[in-house]
């Protein structure tokens, strides 16, 4: 079988913060000529966006926005 | 210190770098959808979407057996294949196919321990290109029902308290305050959870890099919430996919002998008319 072709992904950057109010994840990095972006909810852990572009602002701005606007949408109850 | 009840069970990412190109090691991502794969993803790995290839698409269920069967050709998978399973959110679907190779009787599957995350974080070389594979025909066995909890024995098993139950969601989910983890659709009436359920979030079995606590850390993890090997436990989530993952847990790193996977989880028994919920 012929090897892929294969890329290393560099610039690994993770941090956490709030978004919509609630915490999430973002981690991005660089993958041959772009970059990758995914947000995930930190309790559970789901990842509930990816974005990707040239640059990491422009990876990171499409899966904040989608992850913005999905977090949005989630209810609270009083318990 | 002692060690995992069956460490046959998992591999690293180190050993996945190693073995990827070996005849009888099929690698699998698999994910809720193939996105994750698209962008980038283990050498030689094929992908499994668990929401249409996993589950079956009209009834809500795990695939029947011919079609498993059929599942397993395509991937060119045999019956002696090593089948090593990873994927984002911390292995969750992988563990689910895990736990539903191992309902048809596949003898050789493994999880890398960490996931998807970790071998990113580790730097590891990923790929676009989709493996080519030789198709074979694959024989399941008949399912094995005995690690799959149906409602009616969770019902029997809450009334009685004859097991433990395991919700392992976030503390959020459990308590009601929310019907599903942020950000992703809610898919229930009624928050909350099963009566006499303690809440163990999945993730306290993990490392911060993914990787599962050792075994001295599990066993005290699950022992300080009552959940001991010397009685039946249940594990439940929402979707059954983050019980998998604790199921994987019990039965294959603790060892425990009789654990089960609630896959309706709470979309089936936060949907039921006139079953209690307890909350918060």
């Amino acid at each position: 079988m012929a090897e892929a072709a294969t890329l290393r992904p560099e610039q690994y950057v993770r941090r956490r913060e709030q978004l919509a109010g609630w915490e999430v994840n973002v981690v991005s990095y660089k993958l041959g000529d772009k970059f990758l972006c995914e947000v995930d909810n930190v309790s559970p852990g789901a990842i509930i966006a990816r974005g990707q572009g040239a640059t990491r602002e422009e990876a990171e701005s499409q899966a904040l926005a989608q992850a913005r606007e999905r977090l949005a949408r989630t209810r609270r109850f009083p318990t | 210190m002692a060690e995992y009840a069956h460490p046959e069970v998992l591999v690293t990412t180190a050993w996945v770098d190693q073995h990827r190109n070996d005849p009888n090691v099929r690698i699998v991502e698999v994910d809720v959808d193939t996105t994750a794969y698209e962008q980038g993803h283990i050498p030689g790995a094929i992908a499994w979407n668990w929401t249409t290839q996993l589950c079956d698409t009209v009834r809500r269920d795990i695939i029947p057996k011919d079609q498993f069967e059929r599942l397993m050709g395509q991937s060119g998978i045999s019956n002696d294949t090593t089948v090593i399973l990873y994927g984002d959110n911390n292995n969750w679907f992988a563990a689910w196919a895990f736990w539903q190779m191992k309902i048809y009787g596949h003898a050789d599957v493994r999880l890398m321990n960490g996931g998807r995350k970790k071998w990113i974080e580790e730097g590891r070389p990923l790929t676009t290109e989709v493996p080519q594979v030789s198709p074979t025909t694959y024989r399941a066995k008949d399912p094995d029902f005995s690690i799959r909890a149906y409602l009616p024995e969770v019902r029997s098993a809450m009334e009685a308290r004859s097991a433990s139950l395991i919700d392992v969601r976030s503390p959020q989910e459990f308590t009601g305050e929310i019907l599903a983890p942020p950000g992703l659709p809610e898919t229930c009436q009624r928050g909350g959870h099963i009566p006499g359920a303690k809440n163990i979030p999945w993730g306290l079995a993990c490392n911060e890099d993914g990787t599962f606590k050792s075994a001295d850390e599990l066993k005290a993890l699950y022992e300080a919430q009552g959940v001991t090997p010397d009685k039946p436990a249940i594990a439940y989530c929402r979707i059954g996919e983050r019980s998998s993952h604790t199921w994987f847990v019990l039965k294959y790193l603790l060892g425990y002998p009789e654990v089960k996977n609630y896959d309706g989880s709470w979309t089936e028994w936060g949907n039921l008319v006139g079953v209690p919920v307890e909350k918060p």
